[in-house]
């Protein structure tokens, strides 16, 4: 296959930056090694667009974060996807704290953020009853936000999918070469040559680097454990709320999602292992009593999972954006660890920025379509609405997933769309189906069940998410319906 | 705009035997809503037997006891709808449901039976640290991709919880080539019926570790193994007697929880203990003319106390849509006292009682050789002795009507006397 530009990682990043350079006439693919997009870091994080007041000033964290920040919106109604900007706090417990707001307040101001401001007891409990008597202020940033992080690079692969980009899943690229200013990448069982690569592997843009460059920076993974809570656990906060930061990262945070659940989390752990997305006892204990210093009752036994996801951290501190300067036309978008979704538009306007540096202008490509339309949930409709959509398909008439209420037509949507679901945990998080309180108790038999008739595959093929997450093992010990096979079988006993 | 008289929502054991129930006391506009493809709930992937011994004094399959009532439905031409769910009760029983033949319907009932049965407790819930592969199933969807769907789930199987269905499905896996490697129990006793402990684990010689949790599940696709600790009497893990267990399978079952989303959305008030709706002898909610029955009120061991229990609801949404049952009246409470987890009905209106009040409990631990003793006030009306006493195993107490008519209390509690050890 040749391409102009390979995109390495479907990421919200690489899937981003896919879509813009979907604008100009070039030819475009995004390789991924899992059978999903957004199956790594992007699916597994605090789901937050962060404000812009944690980074230094200077840095392309704070540039890109303030950036994307503004970005974000746009974007999002482009795309529907969702996200509510709906403010953050960071609390304070003492003095002390209250110094360090001071200083988030100032180092905000420089890097740009709008509307800071430090509010006392009393202004803070109008706006958040619910948090814990013991905190004194907090510094309260209106432009931070809440989003819906898979669903965004989702719909960023879905797009770019439309506007002609090619996806390649279960693609992992084993080897690059450089030669005559091209590239060959082997991954999968694809060969492909492209001008320009785009590296946007994530916790594995070290080892993609290695692959054509000298190894000039390294991938810390950095785990962080999550509770995810029943809708039912009551809106607990109305922002997004932090803790003082401390070396180890912004604290944990209480916030709601974009679905109507509370999140909790994340742990900082360094882990030293790319793969190791499990919870552990003590993260759990960690959540526990971080969580309870900031909100009084927390219900725990509504917290319906649990996860990790892992950052991809580099020593230095600060994201890796450049053309790498012996290999033109490989450029590196790496270490992008928080507040890399919020940045994720700023961070590809300006690797984007790079490659045409490096290459010259592109062409315009007129047909260009920025829209991409969401399936709007079935739940939210009027009864009018709804009874339309079930004359025009009957599916939508059918509730699969109880405790979500997702209809079989919203599923069979989001398996047939470009960059669509193939596996169960690819249905759950474009359709919601299985994410509620049950966990796919009761929907994922007939999930599965759609999943092999609208791919036409044999139910025991279908995965729950990696390549061999295989759900069944077989049939069930048959019947012989026939004697004559019956005596021929009893016999060979 | 349809209207009935009776609407029953859920056509599983419990709607079922409402309808019926309602029907044979004289309402004929009847409607039971299943939001499945058949009638008779869960009892249909309960393919063992052990069923209707209570009822019909015989051993059944659960599909051979749904069948009995379907039968019952269909002889005395009950209307139902299949694949119909219901998204909406709002107080004044107007019900807005919708499937693919006719789209959202929009139905007026003069009384609503809730009986939606229950779901499984999952992972997330008992919250079991560790990574999340596939292989990891509540016992109930194993059951259905075993016994309704024809797939197996797995080869080396370990299940936490020993609840009946947890039980049923180490035999069932068993049966089906598997490999079960143990049940593990948080409690210092079994949470099913003392039959399937017997019945599916003993006769197979499946180890059942009492005081034994799971505390991590490893494997990046599919489970690979678990490791099993030792509880102390807190629950707490006793660190050093961690055992690995090679599986590929994780069943879990750890509890059910009645699903009441459509019963909360009417405004109905829910009990904290049972996780059903607060009824009354007549098995009716907090809202006038909604009824409640089976799992959804409150989780049972044996589908025939289900059908009791549910006649009762069909029966007096009868009575309330012939307006027969006093909606005002002086209100009784029962209290569960020491070793009463909860009871059921929570709250009391003589006069609406017909020959029996029925009431139903399960008690908060294992007991040996104890009392159980019914006080009106502070008055002891009757000690039950009982030699032994279970979670697991509800038990049920019948108060003569004429014993409860022109006295005067306020409050019928239940409490256990337990000899010393």
């Amino acid at each position: 296959m040749k391409v102009d530009v390979a995109v390495i990682g479907a990421g919200v990043i690489g899937t981003y930056i896919a879509r813009e350079l979907a604008r100009y006439n070039l030819n475009i693919v995004i390789i991924e090694k899992e059978n999903d997009v957004a199956n790594g870091t992007t699916k597994a994080n605090s789901a937050i667009i962060h404000a812009g007041y944690d980074a230094k000033t200077g840095s392309l964290k704070a540039k890109t974060n303030v950036l994307g920040n503004r970005l974000q919106e746009e974007l999002c109604r482009e795309l529907e996807v969702p996200f509510e900007r709906i403010g953050s706090f960071v609390v304070a417990f003492n003095d002390e704290e209250v110094e360090i707001l001071k200083k988030l307040e100032e180092q905000g101001n420089n890097n740009g953020v709008p509307g800071l401001k430090i509010l006392n007891q009393a202004e803070l409990r109008e706006m958040e009853p619910n948090l814990s008597e013991e905190v004194v202020a907090a510094l309260y940033a209106p432009t931070a936000g809440i989003i819906g992080p898979f669903e965004l690079a989702i719909a960023l692969a879905e797009n770019a999918a439309d506007n002609g980009v090619e996806i390649l899943l279960n693609s992992k690229v084993t080897s690059i070469d450089k030669s005559n200013n091209k590239y060959i990448i082997k991954a999968g069982s694809h060969k492909i040559e492209t001008k320009y690569v785009i590296n946007c592997a994530g916790l594995y843009a070290d080892e993609i680097n290695n692959m054509v460059n000298r190894p000039y920076f390294e991938i810390v993974p950095n785990r962080g454990q999550y509770h995810l809570f029943d809708k039912t656990a009551g809106d607990f906060v109305n922002k997004v709320v932090f803790q003082c930061p401390t070396k180890a990262g912004k604290g944990v945070l209480v916030l709601p999602t974009v679905h109507g659940n509370v999140l909790i989390g994340p742990t900082a752990e360094n882990t030293g292992n790319k793969e190791a997305n499990e919870t552990t006892t003590e993260g759990f204990t960690f959540l526990r009593e971080k969580a309870e210093k900031v909100v009084k009752s927390f219900p725990y036994y509504k917290v319906i999972t649990s996860f990790s996801g892992l950052r991809a951290k580099t020593p230095t501190g600060d994201f890796i954006i450049e053309e790498v300067q012996e290999s033109r036309g490989f450029i590196n978008v790496a270490a992008i660890d928080s507040p890399g979704l919020s940045a994720a538009p700023a961070i590809g306007n300006y690797a984007i920025d790079i490659l045409k540096t490096s290459a010259g202008a592109f062409e315009e490509n007129k047909s260009f379509n920025p829209k991409r339309k969401a399936f709007k949930p079935f739940t939210e409709l009027s009864m009018e609405e709804k009874q339309q959509l079930i004359d025009q398909d009957p599916r939508y008439g059918r509730v699969i997933c109880r405790c979500e209420q997702i209809t079989e037509g919203e599923i069979v949507d989001v398996i047939k769309r470009k960059a669509g679901a193939l596996t169960l945990d690819a249905v759950k998080r474009r359709a919601r189906a299985g994410m509620g309180r049950c966990q796919g108790g009761f929907c994922g038999p007939r999930v599965m069940e759609i999943i092999a008739r609208e791919l036409n595959i044999d139910i025991t093929d279908v995965v729950k998410d990696g390549i061999d997450s295989y759900i069944l093992t077989g049939a069930t010990k048959t019947i012989y319906d026939d004697t004559e096979n019956l005596a021929a079988a009893t016999k060979e006993d | 705009m349809v209207n009935y008289d009776v609407v029953v929502i859920g056509g599983g054991p419990a709607g079922l035997a409402a309808a019926i129930e309602a029907k044979n006391n004289g309402v004929n506009n009847i409607l039971v809503i299943e939001r499945d493809r058949e009638l008779g709930g869960i009892l249909q992937q309960c393919i063992h037997n052990g069923f209707g011994l209570h009822i019909f004094n015989e051993e059944l399959t659960g599909p051979e006891y749904a069948e009995r009532f379907i039968e019952e439905l269909y002889e005395m031409g009950i209307e139902y709808k299949l694949d119909t769910m219901v998204l909406e009760v709002s107080p004044n029983k107007t019900i807005y449901a919708m499937n693919t033949t006719e789209g959202i319907l929009n139905i007026q009932a003069k009384a609503v039976i809730l009986a939606m049965g229950c779901r499984e407790r999952t992972r997330g819930a008992i919250n079991i640290p560790g990574t999340r592969p596939a292989g990891i199933f509540t016992a109930g969807t194993a059951q259905r991709f075993v016994n309704m769907e024809g797939y197996m789930v797995g080869k080396k199987v370990v299940i936490l919880g020993s609840g009946d269905i947890g039980l049923i499905m180490a035999r069932r896996m068993t049966l089906e080539g598997a490999e079960v490697k143990a049940v593990v129990e948080l409690m210092p006793y079994s949470g099913g019926l003392t039959r399937n402990i017997v019945q599916c684990l003993d006769d197979y010689n499946i180890p059942l570790l009492l005081s034994h949790t799971i505390i991590d599940i490893k494997g990046k696709s599919r489970v690979e193994e678990v490791t099993v600790v030792k509880v102390d009497e807190n629950r707490n893990p006793i660190e050093g007697t961690e055992k690995i267990f090679d599986c590929d399978t994780l069943l879990l079952s750890v509890g059910l929880i009645p699903e009441n989303e459509l019963s909360e959305n009417a405004g109905v008030e829910i009990h904290p203990l049972t996780g059903g709706p607060v009824v009354n002898e007549s098995m009716e909610t907090s809202i006038e003319g909604i009824f409640a029955c089976g799992n959804v009120l409150h989780v049972h061991d044996l589908v025939d106390w289900v059908t009791e229990e549910s006649r009762r609801a069909g029966k007096n949404a009868a009575r309330y849509v012939k307006n027969q049952l006093a909606s005002n009246g002086n209100i009784k409470k029962t209290y569960a006292g020491y070793g009463v987890r909860y009871i059921v009905p929570q709250q009391v209106r003589v006069a609406n009682i017909e020959e029996k009040l029925h009431l139903m409990m399960r008690v908060n631990d294992v007991y040996n050789s104890a009392k159980m003793v019914i006080k009106l006030d502070d008055e002891v009306y009757k000690r039950i002795k009982k030699n032994h006493l279970a979670p697991a195993e509800m038990e049920s107490i019948s108060i003569p009507a004429k014993d409860l008519i022109n006295r005067s209390f306020t409050t019928i509690s239940v409490e256990l006397e337990v000899e010393e050890a």
